[in-house]
């Protein structure tokens, strides 16, 4: 479908996949040039963050920053439409959503966006390096009240989240080891604290009270001894159920749509075959996640697990920016996406619902929701001026595809992914092309991209 | 119980005050002398006030509310709150949407009332919110309902501006989503919630061009969203429960030109809209209830009012036995929540409770999580 031929190691419908999922999208030129790399290696890329492959950060603050939320809220989709980095975008997305920290509580925005700052940092390490900065980071400590979890008088709300929604999931302890568990983390608060009032926007610190830590014995999961928060996480980490639960999140999240984290204890995993392939992976190298997700991207059910998942509303957003280009560099309009447009459908970044995080999958989807999906997309699809758009019109055009509506069909799917969809989908997209023949080239091309982007196969990620 | 009337089935309509209303500058204490020490700038004085007893009254700018208020069809619920209210709006607003202050919930009680109402969910219409997004009050899974920005741009692909090319997409996408022709569960949800929504747009399309009045609404977006509830429901389409949105409570500053303003828009977009449905003679099936996520702060910070609690309703609609209900906050220092805030007097829950199985007729115990003492504003002939 190229206008020039490209010497194709690995098929461009798969690079599409893996960067819809591993990151955010990407343009059907970029997959031409990265299809001259092996598979293997594009997931090692994405597995090898570089600073010089993100988004300078003074270039940031200053074109996009400012103290209120959307400003923050801004940098993250310029982050995901822009940086190389995507997979470190995408897991610095898979930590908010499983250690769902909300300003709803918090209403301190510098807080909430170190934490995400610490996620991409470390979303790729080892897991106990992850729950420790968790542990430490003051938008956790107060979303779940350490702050309040004192020597004599624990709060057991941190220690309980830590292992029903963070590593070990329902059913892999017990309440004895949450009220362990929680004495070990006692004195683990913040020096500044969040929330905004009376403080304002200065970044708070983590602070260890040794007069209002628990030094007395503890049992944890068979441990006995004077443990404190760095051996509670040490011991989670060793467990299997932890590599388990970890697994399924990553599954859940870059894979396939799995039934929602409260049936997990009861529900056996879709494909139970990868988990135990990545849970092997993850304990062979001390949990560490890079590993993991290696394993994850290179198996034959990543690879075939097409239409296996329903985008997020950050995700819709940030795939259809992706392709009309319109973000590329810096221009007024980027915070309406993740402030007000995600919000119509459903989420807004940095404030789940609660401390389970999104319901994800079909439950992204309902009425209102759909609709402001594909208004959403068709809206930015309205014409062909932006850069993207007229690149995929100009491909299509090339291609010399609109003789036979179903060469411009396959040509338009090609181009806006590929993608693929529903036999009847196609059908019905050829009937248009059918209906159109003979019409202005340009015209008819953006009505067609403009259809396919209200499809519910687009829904898919 | 209480009747509406012509024996047509009961309609609600919800109106959320968002960020937070300023009851005691919208009903005055003017005796109090409290009041006037602590309100140094944002303060109605004695002689503005517009007093509908020897204790209270309303703000000037809320003269058509107390035009309705004199014709008894207001019934005003001084107090309303819950224990250790909260002052973070989102999860304030989260509590009244969800009627549980006490842990996370994800269910809106409007939500779980229509679940009650339509429990086969064969109307996509029994909910509809007017304005952008779905609040989390009509939210729950598995519960169809309809959000609407605009009625009379409503639709999909707005966007296309050729009316051609418009008609021409929308053939084809009601190939898309015709149910059962997909793979899989997943298609199949997708495919049947585009039905429902293209259902639910071939009726709510056809409510403009049913509508006449006489009755000219002014030009703000409560006024135009009230409106559009009295099209769709003179329209006829089996919608029992309504959500619209009126926004910018938030007062920290320069509250009084912002107060007066938002109050007047309040105001005379209920009158319009309840005249409007009094010519079409159906004002005896609606009843409007209005809510803020709490009250505001007893002292001023010298241009607006911080976030506190002891938050005032409404229960508007010519079935309403018009009045005082509940008790206003005692102005007595020694009685105030965390030091400075209005103790409430009523739990929201018993308003809920009030609404759906008064009004309703829906079972509450479950919505509201409990019994809660409920109030009687509803006339029973």
């Amino acid at each position: 479908m190229s206008t020039k031929a490209v010497e194709s190691n690995t098929d461009p419908a798969l690079i599409a996949h893996l960067y819809r999922r591993a990151g955010f999208g990407t343009t059907r030129d970029q997959i031409d040039q990265l299809s001259e790399q092996s598979y293997e290696d594009i997931v090692e890329f994405l597995l090898d963050p570089t600073p010089e492959t993100g988004v300078p950060n003074d270039d940031l603050t200053r074109y996009l920053g400012g103290e209120a939320p959307h400003a923050y809220l801004a940098i993250w989709l310029y982050r995901m439409l822009n940086s190389r980095n995507q997979l470190q975008e995408k897991m610095a997305l898979f930590w908010h959503g499983v250690f769902a920290t909300g300003l709803v509580k918090n209403e301190h925005i510098l807080s909430s966006s170190n934490q995400i700052e610490m996620f991409r940092r470390n979303g790729m390490s080892g897991m106990r390096e992850i729950l420790m900065d968790l542990a430490k980071d003051p938008a956790m400590i107060f979303w779940l009240d350490n702050n309040e979890n004192h020597l004599g008088e624990p709060n057991e709300n941190w220690g309980r989240e830590l292992l029903e929604l963070f590593s070990l999931g329902v059913g892999n302890y017990s309440e004895i080891d949450i009220k362990h568990a929680s004495r070990a983390f006692t004195g683990w608060t913040f020096a500044q604290s969040p929330p905004l009032y009376p403080h304002g926007y200065y970044a708070a610190d983590f602070l260890f009270r040794e007069d209002d830590h628990d030094n007395g014995e503890k049992e944890f999961m068979g441990h006995k001894g004077n443990l404190d928060g760095g051996d509670i996480i040490d011991i989670i980490v060793e467990q299997p159920a932890c590599a388990a639960f970890i697994c399924r999140h990553l599954y859940n999240f870059f894979v396939a749509d799995e039934p929602q984290v409260p049936s997990w204890n009861d529900l056996d995993p879709l494909d139970p075959e990868l988990i135990d392939a990545m849970s092997k992976a993850f304990i062979d190298s001390d949990g560490e996640v890079k590993s993991t997700l290696r394993v994850m991207f290179n198996s034959d059910s990543f690879k075939n697990a097409r239409s296996k998942k329903v985008k997020s509303p950050i995700e819709m957003v940030a795939g259809v920016l992706m392709l009309t280009g319109e973000h590329t560099d810096f221009k007024p309009g980027l915070a309406k996406y993740p402030q007000s447009t995600t919000f119509t459908m459903g989420q807004i970044l940095l404030d789940p619902p609660t401390v389970e995080g999104w319901h994800t999958g079909k439950e992204w989807i309902d009425g209102g929701n759909l609709t402001e999906r594909i208004n959403f997309a068709v809206e930015e699809f309205s014409d062909g001026l932006s850069p993207g758009i007229k690149a995929i019109i100009d491909r299509i055009v090339a291609s010399g595809s609109l003789e036979t509506p179903e060469l411009f069909v396959d040509s338009a799917l090609d181009v806006l992914g590929p993608i693929a969809v529903e036999d009847s989908t196609r059908e019905a997209l050829i009937q248009f092309a059918a209906n159109t023949e003979g019409e202005e080239e340009r015209s008819r091309s953006i009505r067609m991209l403009r259809l396919i982007v209200s499809t519910p196969d687009f829904q898919y990620a | 119980m209480t009747t509406n009337g012509n024996g047509k089935a009961p309609v609600l309509v919800v109106l959320q005050m968002t960020g937070g209303n300023d009851f005691m500058n919208t009903l005055v204490p003017f005796t109090e002398g409290i009041y006037y020490d602590s309100r140094h700038t944002v303060r109605i004085e004695e002689d503005q006030v517009i007093k509908i007893n020897d204790k209270l009254g309303f703000h000037p700018a809320a003269t058509p509310l107390k035009e309705m208020y004199d014709n008894g069809d207001v019934a005003i619920i001084q107090g309303i709150g819950y224990e250790n209210a909260i002052r973070s709006h989102f999860r304030a607003m989260d509590i009244m949407h969800t009627a549980e202050p006490n842990t996370i919930a994800t269910e809106g009680w409007l939500a779980k009332a229509i679940r009650q109402i339509d429990p086969h969910g064969q109307n996509v219409l029994t909910g509809v919110s007017f304005g952008r997004g779905l609040p989390r009050a009509m939210a729950a899974p598995g519960v169809r309902v309809t959000s609407v920005g605009d009625l009379d741009s409503y639709g999909l692909m707005t966007s296309v501006e050729i009316k051609e090319d418009r008609a021409e997409a929308m053939d084809i996408f009601k190939r898309f989503y015709t149910p059962g022709i997909g793979s899989g569960p997943t298609m199949a949800y997708l495919q049947q919630t585009g039905d429902d929504v293209l259902t639910g747009i071939d009726r709510l399309q056809e409510v403009p061009g049913q509508y006449e009045s006489t009755v000219e609404y002014e030009d703000n977006g409560l006024a135009k969203a009230l409106r559009d509830v009295a099209r769709t429901h003179i329209a006829g389409l089996g919608t029992q429960i309504f959500y619209v949105q009126h926004p910018g409570y938030d007062h920290h500053a320069i509250e009084m030109p912002a107060h007066e303003k938002l109050l007047g828009e309040l105001s005379g977009a209920l009158r319009d809209f309840m005249d409007d449905l009094r010519e079409h003679d159906v004002a005896e099936e609606v009843v409007i209830y209005a809510f803020t996520e709490f009250g505001r702060r007893v002292q001023d910070n010298g241009s607006g009012t911080d976030h506190g609690s002891g938050g005032g309703a409404f229960i508007i609609g010519d079935r309403v036995e018009g009045g005082l209900y509940a008790e206003y906050p005692s102005m007595d220092p020694k009685t105030f929540a965390n030091g400075e805030d209005l103790a409430h007097t009523f739990d929201f829950r018993g308003v809920y409770a009030t609404l759906l199985e008064q009004w309703m007729s829906v079972d509450s115990v479950d919505i509201v999580n409990g019994k809660y003492e409920q109030l009687q504003p509803f006339k029973t002939a």
